[in-house]
């Protein structure tokens, strides 16, 4: 006897979210690297140049001028490359026709971290082996000074691209424990190639500022140049060895173009601080700003000038008195709902 | 005054030598033709067609410390059976009936990898977890010595894909996990009706387990001895299946001249 079987179109509705991101099958991905070889040779016809030497700038350059796009987000815009930089690498299938998993760790779910885990073990193994090998001989034990302040282990995300598996913090912070446990061993030198695939060099933080050199003009006068701002000011400054402690400003003497003694003393400052007052001449331009802003910015801009003339330890004491820092506070915008920057409006209770 | 006998001895289970494996997932190779279907039954008639005896003796598990077990108060009832005796508040474990489910196991995993299974390591001791994914490797088998993430085996087809072979057999060097309590696996591996061969010491329940060894699993010289006992087993089945399938395919060129 039949008996109906009701099923609600619920069942037959796909769970979207549960079957997780995309995935591309292999035959997929070289399709769609067929069409994008074809589509090039397509373009480089159409744009007049040889399908042979047509590179990925050319094609970036075509694409732009085919197709202009007035948007500000560049992924927004149309683009034309390479699938393999397109779709994210993904894991192919793991097990052969019979059904076997290829590699020894799979049923525990993260083969490639475990194996990395294995793999680090065992060269710590290595190393502990050859320590005692030595010390079995009596030989000494070598440490060479490795520079711990020029290198950085892989973050969790380069771990992450590298393995392609998601890993956990605390899968994490255990394999640099791992690999910190490896390098301290006295020995590990021999395992330096292996460390190295798992550290990166760290920038040079300090870029070291160059000190222009001396310049000499027809009388034989050493002279320097400095740039210097404040606010809305921006100064230049030419300072004259063999000088008198003259100072002019935009073709003015200083008395008269700063009245203020403030601004005076602003000006002097850096030659007080290097004891060198009456040994200066100092040519200087200026334009924009306020009265305070400029003297600040010509202020700045001689003490760049006198680096020349300085060794590197008084260079560096000025950079700790504070000369050499551009002073980053410019006037702060107003904001709407409010008086100023920072005054609100009257506040009233009822 | 003698030791009173600890019950008397449990006479291992002696049902035919080898269980059939249950494939859990995907189709083992179906036998086709007549000669596939010699080549998998000749090793059943015979009670230890792989001689598995030879690779071990009662001293050899002496000399690895593989009959000594936890202190009296660790003991686990069920292992009562097991025990010989109790010497200083130690319990001792009767190396007689260790030998024959040692026999018995190893066959049984010889005839697994004999017909291709797919055998899973299991120990969540951290001090053999190297050597145990070593074994495994050397074996071309497989090993799982990390946290167990819990549908591993019940949830396979989500975790790893649909169409997973699960493991035909599981073998554990140390059936408890770090907090003393036993591995998840053993209760999983009896919902998915995978025989698992284990290791079984003196505070081990050895009820879900299809073939028990009652031993130490604590000392490093125990644990390299069934590394090494299961590795030569593993080994010497592959290399006579691969024998016979090379004997079968000249006798059937043979025939076919």
């Amino acid at each position: 006897m039949l008996r109906l079987i009701y099923t609600t179109t619920a069942v037959q509705r796909k769970n979207v979210g549960a079957s997780g991101p995309e995935k591309y099958t292999e035959a997929f991905i070289k399709k769609q690297i067929e069409e994008f070889n074809l589509g090039k040779r397509h373009l480089a016809n159409m744009m007049g140049e040889d399908p042979e030497t047509f590179t990925q700038e050319d094609i970036d350059r075509a694409i732009a001028y085919l197709f202009p796009s007035g948007l500000f987000d560049e992924q927004a815009r149309p683009m034309m490359k390479h699938p393999r930089e397109i779709f994210p690498e993904q894991r192919k299938i793991q097990w052969g026709e019979d059904g076997r998993p290829f590699h020894f760790l799979f049923y525990t779910g993260k083969q490639s971290y475990y194996s990395l885990m294995h793999e680090t073990y065992e060269k710590l193994l290595n190393v502990e082996k050859y320590q005692d090998q030595l010390i079995a001989q009596d030989l000494p034990l070598q440490k060479e000074k490795r520079n711990l302040a020029g290198s950085r282990w892989l973050t969790k995300i380069e771990l992450e691209e590298m393995l392609l598996e998601k890993l956990s913090d605390d899968d994490y912070s255990r394999f640099i424990q791992l690999l910190q446990k490896l390098t301290d061993l006295p020995c590990s030198d021999i395992e330096e190639k292996y460390i190295q695939k798992f550290s990166k060099e760290l920038p040079v933080q300090m870029q070291k500022v160059v000190i222009e050199p001396l310049q000499y003009d027809e009388q034989g006068v050493a002279f320097s140049t400095g740039e210097g701002r404040r606010k809305t000011a921006r100064a230049t400054a030419v300072v004259y060895d063999n000088g008198t402690g003259k100072m002019t400003v935009n073709g003015k003497d200083i008395l008269h173009y700063f009245p203020v003694l403030q601004d005076r003393e602003q000006l002097l400052f850096p030659f007080q601080f290097l004891g060198r007052i009456g040994k200066h001449d100092a040519v200087c331009t200026v334009s924009g700003g306020g009265r305070s802003a400029q003297a600040g910015a010509i202020r700045l801009a001689c003490a760049k000038a006198l680096r020349s003339f300085v060794t590197e330890k008084e260079v560096e004491f000025m950079r700790q008195a504070g000369l050499l820092t551009v002073d980053p506070r410019v006037k702060e915008r107003k904001k709407p709902g409010q008086e100023g920057a920072r005054r609100k409006f009257t506040w009233k209770k009822r | 005054m003698a030791v009173p006998r600890l019950l008397r001895a449990a006479a291992p289970r002696l049902y035919s030598t080898v269980l059939v494996p249950a494939p859990a997932t995907a189709t083992a190779p179906v036998a086709t033709q007549p000669s596939d279907d010699k080549l998998l039954s000749e090793p059943l008639s015979h009670p230890d067609f792989f001689n598995v005896k030879e690779l071990f003796t009662l001293k050899d598990l002496f000399d690895a410390r593989v009959h000594l077990g936890h202190k009296k108060g660790c003991r686990h009832r069920f292992m009562e059976p097991y025990i010989f005796g109790c010497r200083l508040d130690q319990d001792i474990i009767d190396l007689e009936q260790t030998m024959q489910h040692l026999q018995l196991a190893l066959n049984f995993t010889a005839h697994i990898a004999y017909r291709k299974g797919i055998i899973l390591f299991i120990s969540r001791k951290r001090q053999f977890c190297h050597l145990v994914e070593c074994t495994a490797r050397a074996c071309g088998e497989y090993a799982h010595t990390r946290y167990w993430q819990g549908g591993l085996l019940t949830n396979a087809h989500i975790q790893f894909g649909a169409g997973v072979r699960l493991p035909d057999l599981i073998v554990f060097l140390s059936s408890l996990n770090n907090v003393f309590q036993t591995h998840v696996a053993v209760r999983d591996a009896a919902k998915m009706n995978i025989p698992t061969v284990g290791v079984v010491d003196t505070n081990c329940n050895p009820s879900l387990i299809t073939y028990p060894i009652p031993g130490n699993d604590d000392s490093p010289s125990a644990v390299e001895l069934y590394c090494k006992l299961f590795r030569m087993t593993i080994i010497r089945a592959k290399d006579k299946r691969r024998q016979s399938e090379a004997v079968e395919e000249l006798r059937r060129k043979a025939e076919g001249n």
